[in-house]
């Protein structure tokens, strides 16, 4: 039977070094699979995060060969099997164990986020063609890839001052949800820190859900926000008017 | 006394965090209560953002002639008269506001023309009835119900698994557990605790579930004293995936066929025809489940041990739009264009009919302070669930638990924590480690679920219940005996080897209950008595604990007042 080697990082916040195992192959095994072999075979202590190996939780992202990936839609047959298969954990955010991170960053940063808040007596009728860009945005996994490849988060280490991609895709489906009342803009300005995404399209690049992350969510609102707070003719108005 | 561990304190205390955890733990704070939720993992990762096809309601937005009666009549007669009647009333009745409350708290569903919220046709459902978006409905449902219960204020411990509850006398006191991450035990001092752990699937070989379900709350329950009903009937949803093997048991949504997939066996008969000719591929789960296996078993199935399920008749963007996780699920992982090639699909262990007994009305289970919603509870589905009822059944009894466990807890004084129960549970969390040479957790894991998928699968025989019974001793023997390597920082070794004691709990109660339903009925099939008997179509089977051994009874299914009767005895 075929064999892959996975050299896979083993530590804690205090450090680690990487372990490697042979894993039998399977057709269309993925490397979550791998991962899960190493568990119930060699080291039953390896701790993943994983739920439910379909792709639709975002649990089990991690670094594979150096790419960022959902380990349960990263074919083993798609990477080459004549060296060893790298596997660390998100870069982005502290380790807890071996591959499992501490992303309550990530919910800290929603909490800042004000719900969707429906404009007074509004009719609860809308169309398919109001929906449809929101939807993309909603498709949102929380996998957090690509909160871990912006570079203001992975080089910069932004915490305090970004919300990152996931967030701005968040904010997006409520600003263009057709019944929403609320403008987060100032929000995005001044506590999200869009001005500082220089639109890099890393994010897109990685995300499972194929959301168009840059596009769709995070230059359209930088045009609100501009309009909003940077729009000469208005700026004009807002000083005549004091 | 002070307890020596990390500890909190809530009126309404709720283990998981899927659709039904979560809206509980929405209508407990409309009531009031401090509330704290508990889950095993992260928030927004429960098993709900799995669901794929709808959220069932009877809203008429494409089929007007719905109503809450048709819906209550498709839920009983799927159910197979088992289901407790008045859980299928209000259910029915309150399903439309639940989805309506879901809208308004910024949930997107797909549309009408006429600007409503969109339903599709689901297998048992008279009319087209099941509200969705795509094939993540589940995934919109929780993302609007996480958002919705944070930004109200629940407290939420992610990464925290309960192990055991806490009692004070006869009621409910708390729970006790550790932190995932740190291996850290905690308390939680609670005057009221609602159970919406969801199911068991982990107990089977081949599942559409994570390696969360692995019947928790029902283990932990039937443990403090509460009953189990009706844990006979687990659910085996007709498609899964069967390859690649690594993929075998993933979840191919009922959607598929809801949007007009056929069925067909290796010699491309669609033999649907010869099951149920009449609703075809849109029959009940237990039928068409029962239908694939019998092809396959009789030589008619595909390749891999699966039939054939295609949905190419229809053009390729019309899928892409309303069927896309399932087409990149398949070009990703079993380089299947399904827009142009038919899926191979086969049974897989889905969803769990029994669970926890509950009042109808306010989800209490027999211990006085101790709720249940959603999977975890039962009486709602019968002996057989419809696709789409899961969703709202979340919905109504999640909000009604809730709302019963913040007026309990106004009624009742803090509990007291007892050293002694937490000596114990801390003493049973620890032990493994204190083992050397033992096997560790997951071959008995392993053989465990070789022994449900063989022996407790779709069709049962007494002779393989039987022996399934012996298998789950000498599990349980091993189980007592695995050693676990390692620290208690996030190590899955450990987490699995007390796992494994619920799923070992809730396996035998499902063997038990199997072994006395002497009959086929929904999801229930035997061999051995292959129809339906009317003495057993007046019982539930109820298992609870008598000293360290379960106990199995039957109770008459509940009488429904005459004009439901009538609302049954309708033709449609």
């Amino acid at each position: 039977m075929a064999e892959a080697i996975l050299e896979v990082f083993r530590g804690d916040r205090d450090g680690g070094k990487t372990a490697q195992y042979r894993v039998p192959i399977a057709p269309g095994m993925v490397v979550l699979d791998a991962l899960h072999y190493i568990q119930g075979h060699l080291s039953p202590d390896l701790a993943v995060r994983w739920n439910c190996k379909a792709g639709k939780c975002g649990s089990c992202s991690a670094e594979v060969n150096g790419r960022p990936r959902l380990t349960c839609k990263t074919r083993m047959d798609t990477l080459p099997l004549d060296k060893p298969i790298t596997v660390f954990p998100m870069k982005s955010f502290p380790v807890i164990k071996d591959l499992v991170t501490d992303v309550s960053w990530n919910y800290e940063v929603n909490k800042k986020i004000p719900p969707f808040t429906p404009r007074p007596g509004v009719e609860w009728k809308f169309y398919q063609d109001d929906v449809d860009r929101v939807q993309e945005f909603r498709k949102c996994i929380e996998c957090f890839l690509c909160q871990n490849v912006c570079h203001v988060l992975r080089e910069h280490h932004k915490m305090e001052q970004f919300g990152g991609p996931r967030f701005f895709v968040r904010v997006a489906g409520l600003e263009m949800h057709p019944l929403d009342g609320l403008s987060r803009l100032g929000l995005l300005k001044d506590q999200l820190g869009l001005g500082l995404c220089n639109i890099t399209k890393c994010c897109t690049e990685v995300c499972p859900e194929e959301i168009h992350i840059t596009d769709n969510a995070i230059i359209p609102l930088k045009e609100r926000v501009v309009d909003e707070f940077y729009d000469p003719l208005l700026m004009l108005v807002r000083k005549i008017r004091g | 006394m002070t307890p020596k561990y990390e500890t909190h304190e809530h009126d309404v205390l709720i283990i998981g965090a899927g659709g039904a955890g979560l809206r509980a733990a929405i209508e407990a704070l409309a009531h009031g209560a401090k509330v704290g939720v508990v889950c095993k993992s992260l928030l927004g990762k429960a098993h709900t953002v799995m669901a794929e096809g709808g959220v069932a309601a009877a809203m008429a937005n494409v089929d007007t002639a719905d109503d809450w009666r048709t819906h209550f009549r498709d839920t009983m007669r799927g159910g197979k008269f088992l289901n407790h009647w008045r859980m299928a009333e209000l259910h029915a009745q309150e399903a439309p506001d639940r989805v309506r409350e879901l809208e308004q708290w910024g949930a997107l569903f797909d549309r009408t023309q006429n600007g409503q919220i969109l339903q599709r046709a689901f297998g048992g459902h008279t009319y087209k009835r099941l509200c969705h978006v795509g094939d993540r409905t589940g995934l919109e449902m929780i993302r609007t119900l996480q958002d919705r219960g944070v930004n109200l204020g629940i407290d939420v411990f992610m990464e925290c698994t309960v192990s055991r509850l806490l009692k004070d006398g006869d009621r409910i006191a708390g729970a006790f557990g550790y932190w995932r991450e740190q291996g850290r035990f905690v308390i939680f001092r609670a005057k009221s605790v609602v159970m919406a752990t969801g199911g068991i699937g982990k107990a089977y070989k081949i599942t559409s579930n994570s390696w969360e379900y692995t019947g928790d709350g029902m283990a932990l329950a039937y443990r403090a004293g509460a009953e189990l009903k009706d844990m006979e009937f687990v659910q085996f949803h007709p498609t899964g995936m069967v390859w690649p093997p690594g993929v075998q048991g993933l979840l191919v949504t009922e959607a598929v066929r809801g949007e007009g997939g056929i069925l067909r066996n290796k010699g491309g008969e669609r033999f649907m025809e010869r099951y149920d000719p009449k609703r075809m591929e849109l029959s009940t789960r237990d039928v068409v489940a029962r239908a694939i296996y019998t092809e396959v078993r009789e030589g008619r199935g595909t390749e891999h041990g699966g039939a054939f399920l295609d949905i190419s008749q229809k053009p390729a963007d019309y899928v892409k739009k309303k069927l896309p996780s399932m087409y990149h699920q398949f070009l990703e992982l079993a380089d299947v264009d399904i827009t142009k090639q038919p899926m191979e699909v086969g049974p897989t262990c889905h969803y769990m009919m029994g669970g926890i007994n509950v009042h109808p009305e306010t989800a209490e289970s027999t211990v006085p302070g101790l709720f249940a919603a959603g999977e975890a509870a039962a009486g709602m589905h019968g002996a057989n669930r419809l696709g789409g009822n899961s969703l709202s059944d979340l919905l109504v009894f999640g909000r009604r638990a809730g709302g019963a466990a913040a007026d309990h807890a106004k009624g009742v004084a803090v509990p007291a924590i007892d050293d002694r129960q937490i000596a114990e549970a801390e003493r049973e969390l620890l032990v493994p480690f204190e083992r050397a040479g033992g096997e560790g957790p997951y071959a008995v894991h392993r053989d465990l679920q070789d022994t449900m998928q063989n022996l407790v699968g779709i069709f049962r025989t007494e002779e393989d219940l039987r022996r399934a019974l012996d298998e789950l001793e000498k599990l349980k023997a091993r189980a007592r005996n695995v050693c676990v390597e390692g620290s208690r920082m996030f190590n899955p070794g450990w987490h699995l080897a007390h796992d494994l004691t619920s799923m070992l709990t809730v396996s035998e109660a499902v063997t038990l209950s199997a072994l006395a339903r002497q009959e086929s009925r929904g999801a229930h099939s035997r061999i051995d008595y292959p129809s339906l008997s009317d003495v057993w179509g007046k019982k539930n089977n109820v298992i609870l604990r008598e000293g360290d051994s379960m106990a199995l009874r039957q109770v008459p299914v509940p009488e429904m007042p005459e004009e439901l009767g009538e609302i049954l005895a309708e033709e449609k």
